[in-house]
């Protein structure tokens, strides 16, 4: 027998701007059952469920709840609904307890009392029935990411929700965490509550949903039944054709670009500094660093860009000692190209347009401003147009603000400002860190065009396959120490995480 | 050292501290409100001109006292609608409002009393709040005197502070305002609604501010006159820092700063007086103030969305 639907979109359509973020998407979920909503960043998933939980409005298209149209625009109506959210950026003010987020919102404005006595015994008993532990009176500022998310959980749980839309819930967690929340996911769902997930992970689709929706550029192009289908299928849907791994052919190294012999710098809050560190960044040859967060990964790459000046040892660009002193200005000068590692906070500034972001680093010089002095801007917003069209950033057009923009295509963006400079070092510091397949297949794809063209590329990245992939010689950081070059295939995977741990080989202390 | 005695254990000393903190509270608490909600209000100073001109103004033309308090709690109210209208839905620069407002409302309040009033030299007196002493309360000795034989307004103040303590953290509405004031997004995902909150909350805020400024001329001064709220304002802009953005805190440092400023008026007339300028001692309150300041601010916790405007549906 089926299960009765709770809930149904019916040709949703949302515009920013002149991006169509939903166009027409129907969607149906029935108690007790979980859909996983999948797509790559910027497919407007996220957009979806903001409308379906009233913080956007839909140009077009209805929602009804539970047999009940759902009022638009409206937090409060899918609240009372029945339908209860856990965004991806947690929505808690840090500064109040558990327990007050918990209750925020739930009693009558006027009414003289908070209750919070009986909503700490009814938290009590939720977080026992669905294995959500968490102290109902600690400051929401002081608990780590999945505890968050168990309160944000918590939250729906106590307004009696019986649908629950989860955006990308593991993105943030650990693997022992994600666990836990599908634990805590078929508990609800036994009980015969209903599960949007919002993923792009495809095997965790595959364990939780029993049906996917697919959504691409906006459009929903299919629903399928996850025991009738396979991750390569789901991923065939999301991109829109097969995966295609860049053949990487072997890089042709030529003359070393840059050099650090023996740099030490300061340990900072949480990650290690250099501690003797050398490195030889070659022509044509992606150089990878692999290790564990926090082991100087930082500090190298704030080295290589001019952020931090070595306290100790040399720091060469080809063969001659780098200018004094060591700032961004004079890395970029000597045309060392970035990607930072955060590309909200380092990379882009979030108010400025396109045009503007694209310009920030050369802004000085010919044809953006004229003497240094007067921008020039039709040959910024050209130079950001040329930069939209040759790397395929989604965009309404240059003068739109770069917060609007997914991180692929705020990604894609740097890209196409690092690469256009033809610079001679290319420093990618996590470059595909919160991507999708296809934005990641991109990015190491222009990595590997700009190494061909002869420049030295330095990857950082936390995530082993990545630097394996693309590294025609990689070392290995641990606490702040390099190993000496590794080549392609020289260590296997085993050794390398030994190395990673903190045992092997490495350059004199 | 003995005239700083004998001043700190005057029970008068101690009566003028609380009388001069008493606006300096109300101003304070209004403006905390507002910045708890997350609307940084730089209109204190001229709403609480217009308060003290208004409240006094209704007064002067016959109304009881505590009309004249309504008065100037309106006339507070209907400026800080205008100023939420502009920070709120419509999100703009809350410091060019404020100080807009701060304009605006000190130059209505001194046009209107030329208006009313062209043609007079010295400013008409009205009869003034008297002091209340609290039966049995006001018999002990030193705290009677001090601080039992204050006028109704001054008992209020005091009152105030419990009451928005009490709202703030023991209701419903009073953690809404602080939630609007730490994450306004969290607010909404939880069916709240943000614009109404802010606005809310500045508006009773600036009718507090105006209850502060006709405190001037209703319990303390007993007539309006130009540059008479003289920066309070902005001194209270500093006490809700002071307090940490708690009441409690914030009436503690407004009877620290009235005891700086009611203490120099009598150190002016001690052998002191009459060796160092007078200037001096009029600037101690402030630099006293602004060392409090420095010690009492590093470990507050601001509300995390203060002078964050809050736009549904923007990424």
């Amino acid at each position: 027998m089926p299960s009765p639907e709770v809930l149904r979109l019916d040709r949703i359509t949302k515009r920013f701007g002149a991006l169509v973020a939903n166009d027409a998407i129907s969607l149906s979920l029935a108690a007790g059952e979980v859909v996983a909503l999948l797509g790559e960043n910027g497919a407007g998933k996220t957009t979806l469920m903001n409308i379906l939980f009233g913080q956007y409005v839909a140009d077009e298209g209805m929602i009804t709840a539970f047999g009940q149209p759902l009022p638009p625009g409206n937090p409060r109506a899918a609240l009372a609904a029945g339908i209860g959210m856990v965004h991806q950026h947690f929505t808690l003010a840090d500064h109040l307890s558990v327990l007050e987020n918990i209750v925020l919102g739930t009693r009558p404005l006027l009414s003289l009392s908070l209750g919070l006595g009986a909503a700490r015994d009814k938290i009590r008993a939720l977080s026992q029935d669905f294995g959500l532990a968490v102290d109902p009176d600690a400051r929401v500022g002081q608990l780590g990411v999945g505890q968050r998310q168990r309160v944000e959980i918590l939250k729906a749980l106590y307004r009696d929700a019986r649908v629950l839309i989860l955006d990308e819930p593991t993105a943030v967690l650990t693997p022992q965490e994600a666990d836990a929340l599908f634990a805590t996911l078929r508990r609800m769902v036994a009980r015969g509550l209903s599960v949007i997930f919002i993923s792009h992970k495809l095997h965790e689709v595959m364990a939780i949903a029993n049906r996917c929706v697919v959504l691409r550029h906006g459009k929903l192009v299919g629903t399928v039944e996850t025991a009738g289908t396979n991750p390569a299928d789901l991923a065939a849907m999301m991109v829109g054709a097969e995966v295609q791994r860049p053949a990487i052919a072997p890089g042709q190294p030529g003359p070393a670009l840059l050099r650090l012999r023996a740099v030490r710098t300061p340990d900072a809050e949480g990650a290690a500094g250099l501690k003797a560190a050398s490195l030889a960044l070659h022509a044509g040859q992606i150089t990878g660093i692999a290790g564990v967060s926090g082991n100087g990964q930082a500090a190298l790459s704030d080295v290589v860009s001019g952020l931090l000046a070595p306290r100790a040892g040399q720091l060469e660009i080809a063969g001659t000692p780098a200018p004094q002193p060591w700032t961004p200005a004079a890395a970029l000068a000597c045309g060392i190209g970035r990607i930072p590692e955060d590309r909200h906070k380092a990379g882009t500034i979030a108010d400025f347009t396109l045009a503007e972001n694209t310009v920030l680093e050369t802004r000085r010089m010919a044809p953006f401003s004229t003497r240094g002095f007067w921008m020039n801007w039709g040959a910024a917003r050209a130079h950001a147009q040329a930069i939209i069209a040759k790397y395929d950033v989604r965009c309404p057009g240059p003068e739109t603000p770069i917060r609007l923009l997914s991180g692929g295509n705020m990604q894609k963006l740097i890209l196409g400002r690092v690469l256009e400079g033809a610079p001679r070092v290319v420093l990618a510091n996590q470059p595909v860190r919160g991507l999708d397949i296809g934005a990641i297949t991109y990015v190491h794809s222009q990595l590997i065009a700009a190494r061909d063209r002869g420049a030295a590329v330095l990857l950082i990245s936390e995530d082993l396959d990545e630097v394996l992939q693309l590294s025609d010689v990689l070392h290995v950081i641990s606490e702040g120490r390099l190993s000496p070059p590794i080549p392609r295939g020289g260590a296997s995977v085993a050794e390398l995480g030994l190395m990673m741990a903190g045992e092997g080989v490495f350059d004199a202390a | 050292m003995m005239a700083l005695w004998e001043i700190l254990i005057s029970a008068s000393f101690w009566a003028a501290a609380i009388r001069i903190a008493s606006p300096l509270i109300f101003a304070t608490l209004g403006e905390l409100i507002c910045e708890r909600a997350g609307v940084l209000n730089l209109g204190i100073e001229g709403i609480m001109v217009m308060g003290a001109f208004t409240g006094w103004f209704a007064v002067y033309l016959g109304l009881p006292l505590w009309g004249g308090v309504a008065v100037a709690f309106a006339s507070g109210m209907l400026f800080g609608l205008l100023h939420a209208t502009l920070t709120v839905p419509f999100g703009l620069s809350q410091h060019v409002v404020g100080l807009g407002i701060t304009l605006l409302a000190t130059a209505t309040a001194y046009f209107a009393y030329r208006l009313a009033l062209p043609q007079v030299t010295s400013p008409p007196r009205i009869d003034p709040f008297q002091p209340l002493p609290v039966p049995i309360l006001s018999d002990i000795p030193f705290f009677g005197p001090a601080l039992f034989t204050q006028t109704a307004l001054t008992y209020a103040a005091f009152g105030l502070a419990l009451v928005v303590g009490l709202v703030l953290y023991r209701t419903p509405l009073g953690l809404a305002v602080r939630a609007v004031g730490e994450n306004p997004a969290a607010a909404a995902a939880q069916g709240l609604s943000v614009t109404g909150l802010r606005m809310g909350a500045v508006i009773i805020g600036s009718g507090f501010m105006a209850v502060g400024g006709a405190f001037l001329t209703l319990s303390a001064f007993s007539s309006f006159f130009f540059d008479m709220v003289n920066g309070r304002g902005w001194i209270c802009i500093a006490l809700v820092v002071f307090g940490a953005w708690r009441p409690g805190k914030a009436v503690l440092g407004a009877v620290l700063f009235a005891a700086f400023d009611a203490g120099q008026v009598r150190l002016q007339q001690t052998e002191l007086g009459a060796v160092l300028p007078y200037q001096l001692f009029l600037a101690l309150p402030f630099i006293l103030s602004i060392v409090a300041l420095v010690i009492m601010s590093r470990r507050a916790e601001v509300p995390a969305a203060l002078m964050v405007p809050y736009n549904k549906g923007e990424r």
